[in-house]
């Protein structure tokens, strides 16, 4: 590939590589305060290459491609290059990682304790995630929370926090570091979308793990109701979750058990970000 | 309806992982890699099957010990096929 940038999430490292510079310089941009990959060999390599002959200069289209693909994809366009190099490194993760057991969600830790969100897309874990990150808590990830196979701890992974739609508005009304965010990039696959660059502290302390506290089911649209779920339903829920919990067998089974054995789970239905960040602090403060 | 000519097994203990979950048994199976969640009265069967096998008759007998039943072991048996289904039980008619 003519560009290419090595980048260090958390436990991982990736190598993107791009016959076009824009994506990549991108790349560089957001990621500047991440530490280098020292070892100089990335976990995964993600390429982003022109979706057919002639594709890299007759409207340019962007085939994901890397150590795991999924087969018949839909190409993207060029303009939304960073979205590329983001659904590129998700699906390395979904689909390769075995270090730990990852769970589809967003997490925040605060004195050393994490919160753990997960839900369908659109439930808000993310923008949840990204506000918790901005009020004394240190964000931790919003697209997977990987949980030890070993010592059941919670493991940061914090990308850029990938804003959708109204979400982009409400953390630019908390956010007053325009340097902090991506370009707009208007009508992908997945709506609006922009890039946060996440806190320092975040980025500072993204191999710090955490002890797994609270579980949380949130959900936004609806009337503000707070309820328990049992362990059962978090179980079944979280198997669902998580992308490599068959992949890893034996171990998964276990590290989830003890995971849903030893944190609360509640659901939490809210209407808008304030009444979400009130309940979490009422919800932490009685933490078992 | 006491069905005596089908007989009913389970694979070896170290063959499955057993976890108790509010009421629930979750049970992780070693050669398929398949977790399973098994709910009463499922857990209290498939805990008296063993692999020597045993027949619905001679397990309601064992369950009638423990349990107030009524009725036959026609509920019994389907239970049982269930658990076969599942890949936790074999059966041999």
């Amino acid at each position: 590939m003519k560009h290419s940038c090595m980048l260090s999430i958390g436990p991982a490292s990736f190598r993107i590589g791009s016959p076009w510079r824009a994506p990549i310089d991108a790349l560089r941009e957001l990621y500047a305060a991440y530490p280098p990959v020292k070892s100089g060999i990335a976990d995964y390599t993600v390429r982003l290459e022109p979706a057919g002959t002639g594709r890299r200069w007759f409207r340019p289209s962007i085939a994901i491609a890397g150590d795991h693909m999924l087969a018949d994809a839909a190409p993207m366009a060029l303009r939304h290059g960073l979205l590329a190099a983001e659904m590129g490194m998700n699906l390395q993760m979904a689909l390769g990682w075995r270090r730990h057991l990852l769970i589809h969600a967003s997490s925040a830790e605060k004195d050393g304790q994490a919160l753990i969100m997960t839900g369908e897309s659109g439930s808000g874990k993310s923008t949840l995630a990204a506000m918790l990150g901005e009020c004394g808590w240190r964000f931790m990830g919003d697209e997977f929370a990987l949980i030890d196979l070993v010592t059941g701890s919670i493991h940061s992974f914090p990308r850029l926090v990938s804003l959708k739609n109204a979400a982009i508005d409400v953390m630019r009304g908390i956010v007053k570091a325009p340097a902090r965010f991506g370009p707009l990039m208007e009508a992908t696959p997945k709506g609006d979308i922009a890039h946060l660059v996440p806190p320092a502290d975040a980025i500072l302390h993204m191999r710090d793990p955490a002890e797994p506290a609270l579980l949380l089911f949130p959900r936004f649209g609806f009337a503000s109701e707070l309820r328990g779920v049992s362990k059962g339903e978090a179980f079944v829920r979280l198997t669902q979750a998580s992308t490599n919990y068959v992949a890893l067998g034996e171990a998964g089974f276990h590290a989830l058990h003890h995971f849903v054995d030893t944190v609360p789970a509640m659901a939490l239905d809210y209407a808008n970000g304030e009444e979400a960040l009130a309940a979490i602090d009422q919800l932490w403060e009685v933490r078992s | 309806m006491v069905d005596g000519q089908t007989l009913y097994y389970r694979d070896s203990a170290d063959a499955v992982v057993e976890h108790d979950l509010d009421g629930l048994r979750l049970v992780f199976h070693r050669p398929s890699g398949i977790t399973h969640i098994i709910a009463s009265p499922l857990p209290e069967i498939w805990s008296l099957l063993d692999e020597q096998g045993c027949s619905a008759e001679a397990l309601w007998r064992q369950l009638s010990d423990h349990y107030d039943l009524e009725g036959d072991s026609t509920g019994l048996v389907q239970h049982l096929d269930a658990l076969a289904t599942l890949g936790l039980a074999r059966l041999q008619r």
